[in-house]
C-alpha cells in the first residue's frame, strides 16, 4: 500500500487548518470570538492570489521570493482590511461579536468570489500564470527531498508556507505562554477590568492581537489555493475556503486554545478531511458508496463536538475558554 | 510619646456621585506603622474615600498628600506608584493563573522569569507568615488564600500603605486569626495599614488608632486603648434622628409566618443563616436589622422558594382555613399555586425583580402570564394595572411602554412594590426598598408598606437607616453573621441597643480578640439588652 500520498496531502491540508486555528486563538486570546475567521481566510486567499498575479503579470520571471513576498503581503493587507472592519466595530462600538462575525463571513465569501470570478480570472493568461506560480514557487521544495526515502517525501517535499505555518504556530505558544506579552494578553481575554486594574492598555492590545489574528488566519486562504491546489482556481474556492474556516474555528476548541496543540490538532483535522478521498487506500476490499464517502466528511465535526462535551464534563478552568470571551469591555461598566 | 511622622493624609475630600454626597469634607491622617481602623455603617462613605486613595475614583473636592508631598491619583497604576495597595473586597485576580502570574501582572520593569519571580514571592511570604505555594492556580484556592495573593501583590510592588476592604468578612475566625498576626508584622516592618470593618471587636482586637465615618462625615478618631464598645457603637450610629413616620398600633395580629430553626449553607459551604426562628404576624411590620451580608437576603430567598436549605421548616398559615402549608422545598411558582399569597421585592431590582429591557405592562404582566386559556397572552388588563400603578405611586415616565431600565431608580423600585402590592398579598417582603430613593418616594413607599398593614398583610421590612426601622416597624428581628442576637419591641429600643446587637457575635468574639477586658464588656452590655428588650 502506499501511503505517501495520503500522509503528504493530510500536512497539506492541515497547514491551511494551522493558520486558521491559530489566527482564530489570537482573537480569542484577546477576549473576542471571530465568527468572521472564514470571511478573513476566503479574502485572504484572495489578497494571496492578487498580488500573485500582480507580480507575474508585470514579469513572468519575477525571482520567486518576491513573488511569495508580495502575495504573503497582499494577504495581509486584504485580511487586516476586514479584520480591522471586525476589531473597530467590535473593540471600539462593543457590537454584538457574534452578528459582526456571521456578516463578515458572508461579506468574505462574496467578495473573494467577486474578486477572483469577475477580476482576475478573466485577464489573458491569468489561471495559467497563476498556476505557474503555484507549482514553481509556491510548492517549491528542496531539490532532494524527493530522494530521501519515505521521510524525505512526506516531511521535506513541501513548499515554503507549510514550515512558515509550523513556525508561527510555534512562535505563537511561545509568544503566548513564555511572555509577559502573553501572560498580559491572556489577562486581557480573561478578565479585563483586572487587566485595567494593574495598568494594561487592553484596547491596545485587543487592537494589536486581533490584528495579528486576522494575519496569520489570512495566510490559510493563500495556502489552500496556491499550495494545496497548486494555484489552480476552482469554481466553488470560495466556498470551500469557507468550510475551511469554520472548521478551523472549531479546531481552536478542539486544541484548548494552545497553539502547539494546533499543530497535532490540525493534523489530525487535515487527516480526516482527507482520509474518505484514500478511502480505498486506507480500507483495501471495502467499498464506499458516494454516501459513505460523504459521511466519513463529517468526521472532523462529530470529533469537535464529542471535545467539547469531553472537555465540558472534565470542567477544569485551564481547558475552558477564555473567561472574558464574547464580553465587550467598556472601563465604566463596573 | 514623640512626634509621629504622617505617611498619609487626606485633606478636606468631598465626593459626591449625582446628587448623594458620598463624602463631606473628610479629612484624616494616618501615620507610619500604625494600624488604622476606618468604621462606619453601611454607606457611610469608608469605601468610597478609600478607592480615591486607590485610584479608583477621583476626589471632586480636596487633596491628598503623602509623606507631606501632595499628590494626584488618577489610576490604580499612579497610587501603585505611590506605594499604595488596596485589597478589595472583590478580588481583582485572573482565575486561570498561578498565584505568581498574578502576581507580577502588569509589572513593568521585570523580566518574565517565572522560578525567580516563584522565588521571591516564597521569600515575601516567609517575611511576613503567609502561607503559599505560588504554583498554585487561583481558582483552586480558598478565599483566605486568594486574599493572601492579593496582600503579597501589593507588597511585592514595594506598598508602603495597605488598605484593605472588610477583609475578614469572608474568612473563618481562624484564618482571621492567621490575617491578623500578617498584619501585625507588616505594622512591625513600619508599614501603615488601613482596615475598613464594622466589627468592633476586630477594631479593638487589630488597631492601634480608630477612625470614624457616619453618612459621609469624619465623625473623628480615638486611640483604640481609649476606646470601648459602647463608645465607638455611639459614634458610629449617632443621635436619634425623628423621622415621623406614621404607625398605628398594630390590630388583630394572628400568626401568618412561623420559621423555626432555620439554617442555610452557601454553595461554597458558609454558615449564611444558623438556626434562625421567628414568627411574622398579620398587621404588623416586622423589621429585620444587620450589617450588610449577616443573612438577611439568604433568609427572604429561602422564605420565597428561591434558596435550598438543609434544617428548619418555613410554614405559612393561611388566614381563612388556618391550614399551616410547608413551604419547605417548593419554588416560587409552586408557592404560588398552593394558595399562598406572598409577595417578594428583592433587593436586586432590576436583577431578581423586574426584566429592565421589558417595559412597564410587560413587567407587571410577569405576575400573570400563565393566566387563562388562550395561546395568546392577555395585554389589557395588566396595562389597566400598569396605568393605575402609574398614576397611585406617581411614577414618573413618559409611557407605559418604555423598557424599565430607562426609569430612574425610585421609579424602579415604585415599579416593582406596585406590581407585588397589587397581587394583595398575605405576606409582603421588602429588601431594601428604599434603597437609592430620594425622601418623598420613601415616604411614599412607607405610606404604603403602613397601608398594607392595616389591611392584616404581614410586613417584613429589611432596612440598613436604623432610624427607619425604628420609626417605622412594630418589631425589629436583629441578625448578626447569620444568628437572630434578638427580636425587640421597636417602640422602646435605642438605636445604640440596636447597633450593638448588629455587631454581637458569641463565636467570633472568642476566636479573634484576646482581651478579656473587651470580652468582658460586651457580654456585660449584650445581657443587659437582650433582659430588657426581648419582646
Amino acid at each position: 500500500m502506499d501511503y505517501i500520498p495520503l500522509l503528504f496531502g493530510t500536512i497539506e491540508v492541515a497547514v491551511i487548518f494551522l493558520f486558521g486555528c491559530v489566527g482564530e486563538i489570537f482573537y480569542e486570546k484577546s477576549g473576542h470570538l471571530n465568527l468572521g475567521i472564514p470571511g478573513i481566510v476566503c479574502v485572504g486567499g484572495a489578497g494571496g492570489v492578487f498580488g500573485t498575479f500582480l507580480m507575474m503579470n508585470l514579469n513572468p520571471d519575477m525571482p520567486g521570493f518576491v513573488v511569495l513576498l508580495v502575495a504573503m503581503l497582499m494577504s495581509v493587507v486584504f485580511s487586516c482590511a476586514l479584520g480591522g472592519i471586525y476589531s473597530f466595530l467590535t473593540i471600539t462600538f462593543r457590537c454584538n461579536q457574534n452578528v459582526t462575525g456571521l456578516a463578515l463571513s458572508i461579506f468574505g465569501n462574496g467578495f473573494t468570489s467577486f474578486v477572483l470570478n469577475q477580476f482576475i480570472l478573466p485577464r489573458e493568461n491569468a489561471s495559467t500564470l497563476l498556476s505557474i506560480a503555484g507549482q514553481k514557487i509556491f510548492c517549491a521544495s528542496l531539490p532532494f527531498a524527493k530522494d530521501l526515502g519515505f521521510f524525505g517525501q512526506v516531511f521535506l517535499n513541501h513548499g515554503f508556507l507549510v514550515y512558515f505555518g509550523l513556525v508561527v504556530a510555534i512562535l505563537s505558544s511561545i509568544l503566548l505562554f513564555r511572555t509577559k506579552i502573553g501572560l498580559n494578553l491572556r489577562a486581557v481575554g480573561e478578565d479585563p477590568a483586572t487587566a485595567d486594574a494593574v495598568g494594561i492598555p487592553v484596547i491596545k492590545y485587543k487592537y494589536i492581537f486581533n490584528f495579528l489574528g486576522a494575519a496569520i488566519a489570512g495566510f490559510a486562504g493563500t495556502a489552500y489555493i496556491m499550495n494545496y491546489m497548486n494555484g489552480i482556481i476552482g469554481a466553488s474556492v470560495s466556498a470551500d475556503l469557507e468550510a475551511f474556516g469554520w472548521l478551523s474555528v472549531a479546531l481552536v476548541i478542539f486544541t484548548l486554545w494552545r497553539p502547539h496543540l494546533s499543530i497535532l490538532g490540525s493534523l489530525i483535522f487535515g487527516f480526516l478531511y482527507i482520509a474518505p478521498s484514500y478511502a480505498s487506500v486506507l480500507f483495501p476490499g471495502v467499498t464506499f458508496t458516494f454516501y459513505g464517502k460523504e459521511l466519513l466528511n463529517l468526521i472532523p465535526y462529530v470529533v469537535t463536538i464529542v471535545v467539547l462535551i469531553i472537555t465540558s464534563i472534565v470542567g477544569k478552568k485551564n481547558v475552558q475558554a477564555p473567561a472574558a470571551l464574547g464580553k465587550p469591555y467598556f472601563r465604566e461598566d463596573r | 510619646m514623640p512626634e509621629r511622622e504622617v505617611s498619609l493624609e487626606l485633606v478636606s475630600i468631598t465626593k459626591r456621585f449625582g446628587q448623594v454626597v458620598a463624602n463631606n469634607k473628610v479629612s484624616m491622617k494616618l501615620y507610619k506603622g500604625e494600624i488604622l481602623s476606618l468604621l462606619g455603617e453601611n454607606g457611610s462613605g469608608k469605601t468610597t474615600l478609600m478607592n480615591m486613595i486607590s485610584g479608583i475614583y477621583f476626589p471632586d473636592e480636596g487633596h491628598i498628600k503623602i509623606d507631606g508631598q501632595e499628590v494626584v491619583i488618577r489610576s490604580p497604576l499612579d497610587a501603585f506608584k505611590h506605594k499604595i495597595g488596596m485589597i478589595h473586597q472583590h478580588f481583582k485576580l485572573i482565575d486561570v493563573f498561578t498565584a505568581a502570574q498574578n502576581i507580577i501582572l502588569g509589572n513593568k520593569g521585570e523580566k518574565y522569569q517565572i522560578k525567580k519571580i516563584n522565588e521571591k514571592v516564597r521569600e515575601i511570604a516567609s517575611r511576613y507568615g503567609f502561607d503559599i505555594d505560588p504554583k498554585k492556580k487561583v481558582f483552586d484556592m480558598s478565599v483566605s488564600e486568594k486574599q493572601t495573593v492579593e496582600i503579597i501583590k501589593a507588597l511585592y510592588r514595594g506598598a508602603n500603605i495597605l488598605i484593605l476592604d472588610e477583609p475578614t468578612a469572608v474568612l473563618t475566625p481562624q484564618e482571621t486569626e492567621k490575617l491578623f498576626s500578617v498584619i501585625r508584622k507588616m505594622k512591625a516592618d513600619g508599614k501603615s495599614i488601613i482596615i475598613i470593618t464594622h466589627k468592633l471587636n476586630e477594631v479593638l482586637a487589630i488597631s492601634d488608632r480608630v477612625a470614624i465615618l457616619r453618612k459621609g462625615e469624619y465623625i473623628g478618631d480615638v486611640e483604640t486603648k481609649n476606646a470601648d464598645i459602647p463608645l465607638l457603637t455611639e459614634m458610629m450610629v449617632g443621635e436619634k434622628v425623628e423621622l415621623n413616620i406614621h404607625r398605628e398600633e398594630p390590630k388583630k395580629t394572628k400568626e401568618r409566618l412561623r420559621v423555626t430553626h432555620l439554617s442555610i449553607k452557601d454553595i461554597n459551604g458558609i454558615q449564611k443563616i444558623k438556626d434562625v426562628s421567628f414568627s411574622a404576624y398579620s398587621g404588623e411590620i416586622l423589621g429585620i436589622a444587620g450589617i450588610a451580608g449577616a443573612g438577611q437576603k439568604e433568609l427572604l430567598e429561602a422564605i420565597a422558594g428561591l434558596q435550598h436549605y438543609e434544617k428548619g421548616s418555613v410554614i405559612y398559615i393561611d388566614p381563612k382555613t388556618e391550614k399551616e402549608e410547608n413551604l419547605k422545598e417548593k419554588n416560587p411558582r409552586q408557592i404560588r399555586e398552593m394558595g399562598v399569597r406572598l409577595s417578594f421585592v428583592p433587593e436586586d431590582r432590576l436583577g431578581m425583580g423586574l426584566v429592565g429591557n421589558m417595559n412597564l405592562v410587560d413587567n407587571v404582566l410577569l405576575r400573570s402570564y400563565e393566566k387563562g386559556r388562550s395561546p395568546f397572552l392577555d395585554k389589557h388588563n395588566p396595562k389597566e394595572l400598569t396605568n393605575k400603578i402609574v398614576e397611585e405611586l406617581q411614577i414618573a415616565t413618559e409611557s407605559v411602554n418604555v423598557p424599565v431600565r430607562t426609569l430612574s431608580g425610585g421609579n424602579v423600585q415604585k415599579v416593582l412594590v406596585g406590581r407585588e402590592i397589587a397581587a394583595s398579598p398575605k405576606l409582603l417582603m421588602t429588601a431594601y426598598p428604599v434603597r437609592g430613593l430620594d425622601i418623598n418616594s420613601s415616604y411614599l413607599i412607607y405610606d404604603l408598606l403602613n397601608k398594607q398593614k392595616e389591611k392584616g398583610t404581614a410586613v417584613i421590612f429589611v432596612g440598613e437607616d436604623l432610624d427607619v426601622l425604628i420609626a417605622l416597624c412594630d418589631r425589629i428581628m436583629v441578625l448578626s453573621s447569620g444568628e437572630c442576637t434578638g427580636i425587640v419591641d421597636a417602640r422602646s429600643i435605642k438605636k445604640e441597643e440596636l447597633g450593638m446587637l448588629m455587631v454581637k457575635s458569641n463565636d467570633d468574639l472568642k476566636n479573634t480578640a484576646p482581651h478579656v477586658l473587651v470580652d468582658g464588656l460586651l457580654n456585660q452590655n449584650n445581657e443587659e439588652t437582650e433582659a430588657g428588650y426581648e419582646y
